[in-house]
């Protein structure tokens, strides 16, 4: 579910402004971190820490889109791909210049400790939290998108970008909401993240990669497709551990090729 | 090409750098010998990529994978037979064969997908070299590679212990490389590879099969990578599964498009300064990434062409206005 809203970002950032953002794992990354220093280490309500760590991450994606993506839009793809992974370099970097190199493991707010059964085995309550998390956040994804004024817009900006402005949209406007917006979903994913995973520097590239099967799995900019891609590899994830323990990883890339050989637009991509 | 020297001043200045780097072992230390060497590994590298990206226009994210192929494939010659002229072969060899199978997979694919499908390749390699104990060795890689002796059985052998042999074994191997690739690029080959990337329907409507040329161009890219890769090991002793993570597939993208993506030397200006501003940066503090990166996005923003055209187009105008 961490994966889902990371590919959400991901996904509404490809689909609206084009833009294949390497970066998006950093983001996650800093939501984990900024997480782990209000909560685990300031102490502060679990909540309130969330909050504002979106907030933050939120910000720095306004100053990214603002001030850099917004000028390489028009630019071809290499140039794109490598600015976003500069933006890699330097998170990283960051990162590890103020928090340490080394990982760290997180507190569990206690009224998510213990386990409650669920068909007759005892399941874990932040599990069943995050994943209903989720959920609700598709939910609230899916009712933005179709019923409101701004996910009209997005959508209309999405299909065709030119005809979007000429009929009045304030397109560099949507596009850094739009990306603060995926921005704070992604960071989200990560704070969520923080009670159950540990903190490392290199979570970023981890993520973005497991991410990026996602997307490719459900379609490159498919909101719909990036949520059962997320559920297929976390089930081949789990499942590939327990049958071929060795080859897991190589199982999901197989799959990412496959579906990009054969399908190239995603399983529930059309045309 | 406004920007392309005129013939005699380009070479003069490639002999005088010849030169130089012949007898560089003279007058400098082991250190900037291994890094030469290491500018040199990733010249070849970038060179083969970007055959694939500046003359055919086909973005990979998957060459370290390539990379490790041959360097795996060089070390585990070097670990049974102790040649380096075998351990090489073996590893271009790998690499090629490598990049033409998936090739066959990928050269189908334009564009955005093309470089989702090598970056899934990469990372398939990648996890094989992880997971596959056996023969890779696992996280801990192949360690105790010897660097061979540089020998043809009967006629001659060459001790390669010292930096400085296997500097001159390297150097000569780069530069042959390198003008085999310029031969490539100035051939009908070449030309054709750039009108693909130009316009692809003209080209196809010419007769020419698009995807053949595509895989050829891969081919020799997956080929460059894997010799890149097999001259590793004997300088490093080691191979570690991190060669073909995708972050380092990543290192070809930037230098060539740090020296420039439609000019030949681009990639090869594009190491030197890679590791120059690493070597001057790690002076300062221990995060170089940060100001590495910083440079990448400024040189995105801002330099678009890379320093090869930069130079060419706004600095030697300026020297010959003098």
């Amino acid at each position: 579910m961490y994966l889902w809203l990371l590919s959400a970002g991901l996904t509404l950032v490809f689909g609206v402004l084009g833009v294949l953002n390497f970066a998006q794992g950093s983001l996650f990354m800093l939501g984990a971190y900024a997480t782990f220093t209000l909560y685990g280490t300031l102490g502060l309500n679990f909540w309130l820490s969330i909050l504002l760590s979106l907030i933050s991450v939120g910000i720095i994606g306004a100053i990214l889109e603002r001030f850099f993506l917004r000028r390489i839009y028009e630019i071809d793809l290499p140039y794109q791909l490598i600015l976003t992974f500069g933006f890699i370099l330097i998170f990283d970097d960051l990162v590890k210049m103020i928090w340490g190199g080394v990982a760290m493991i997180p507190p569990m707010p206690s009224f998510f400790e213990g386990n409650i059964p669920v068909f007759g085995r005892p399941f874990p309550i932040y599990n069943l939290f995050i994943i209903f998390a989720g959920l609700a956040v598709a939910l609230v994804l899916w009712l933005i998108l179709e019923k409101t004024w701004w996910g009209r817009m997005i959508r209309a900006s999405a299909s065709d970008r030119e005809m979007a402005n000429a009929i009045g949209i304030n397109i560099p406007m949507l596009f850094t909401t739009v990306f603060v917006f995926a921005a704070m979903l992604t960071a989200l994913g990560g704070a969520l993240g923080t009670p159950v995973r540990v903190v490392a520097p290199g979570i970023g590239t981890a993520m973005i990669i497991q991410a990026f099967v996602i997307t490719v799995i459900g379609g490159l900019g498919n909101l719909k497709g990036a949520f059962v891609g997320a559920l297929i590899v976390g089930i081949l994830t789990s499942y590939g551990i327990l049958l071929f323990p060795v080859f897991e990883l190589f199982i999901i890339f197989v799959v990412m090729a496959i579906v990009l050989m054969v399908k190239p637009e995603g399983l529930f991509g059309n045309n | 090409m406004n920007y392309e020297l005129s013939m005699k001043p380009r070479y003069l200045f490639l002999g005088a750098l010849i030169l130089f780097l012949l007898l560089l072992p003279t007058f400098s230390g082991k250190y900037i010998l291994y890094m030469t060497i290491h500018i040199l590994l990733l010249s070849i590298f970038a060179l083969g990529f970007n055959l694939l990206l500046g003359y055919t226009g086909l973005l990979s994210f998957g060459q370290a994978g390539f990379f490790a192929v041959g360097a795996y494939a060089c070390a585990k010659v070097l670990l049974v037979l102790p040649s380096l002229l075998a351990g090489v072969a073996a590893g271009v060899v790998a690499g090629a064969i490598a990049a033409f199978i998936l090739g066959y997979l990928c050269v189908r694919s334009t564009r955005i997908y093309f470089s989702m499908l090598t970056l899934s390749f990469g990372m398939m390699i990648y996890s094989l070299a992880w997971k596959w104990r056996d023969v890779t060795g696992g996280d801990d890689g192949l360690v105790g590679i010897p660097r061979a002796p540089f020998s043809i059985p009967g006629l001659f052998s060459i001790d390669m212990s010292s930096m400085g042999s296997y500097y001159y074994f390297v150097l000569i191997i780069a530069l042959i490389a390198i003008f085999v690739l310029y031969r490539i690029v100035n051939s009908p080959f070449g030309l054709t590879l750039k009108g693909i990337r130009d316009s692809e329907n003209r080209v196809a409507f010419a007769g020419v099969s698009i995807r053949n040329y595509r895989l050829l161009s891969f081919t020799i890219g997956g080929l460059y990578a894997g010799l890149a890769g097999s001259l590793l090991p004997p300088l490093e002793n080691t191979v570690t599964p991190p060669l073909a993570h995708w972050t380092q597939s990543a290192e070809p993208v930037m230098v060539t498009l740090l020296g420039g993506i439609h000019t030949f030397s681009g990639p090869i200006v594009g190491s030197v300064l890679f590791y120059l501003i690493k070597d001057i940066i790690v002076r300062f503090t221990q995060y170089w990434l940060i100001w590495f990166g910083s440079i990448v996005i400024l040189l995105v923003l801002a330099f678009r062409g890379g320093i090869v055209v930069f130079f060419s187009d706004r600095i030697m105008p300026l020297l010959k206005r003098i």
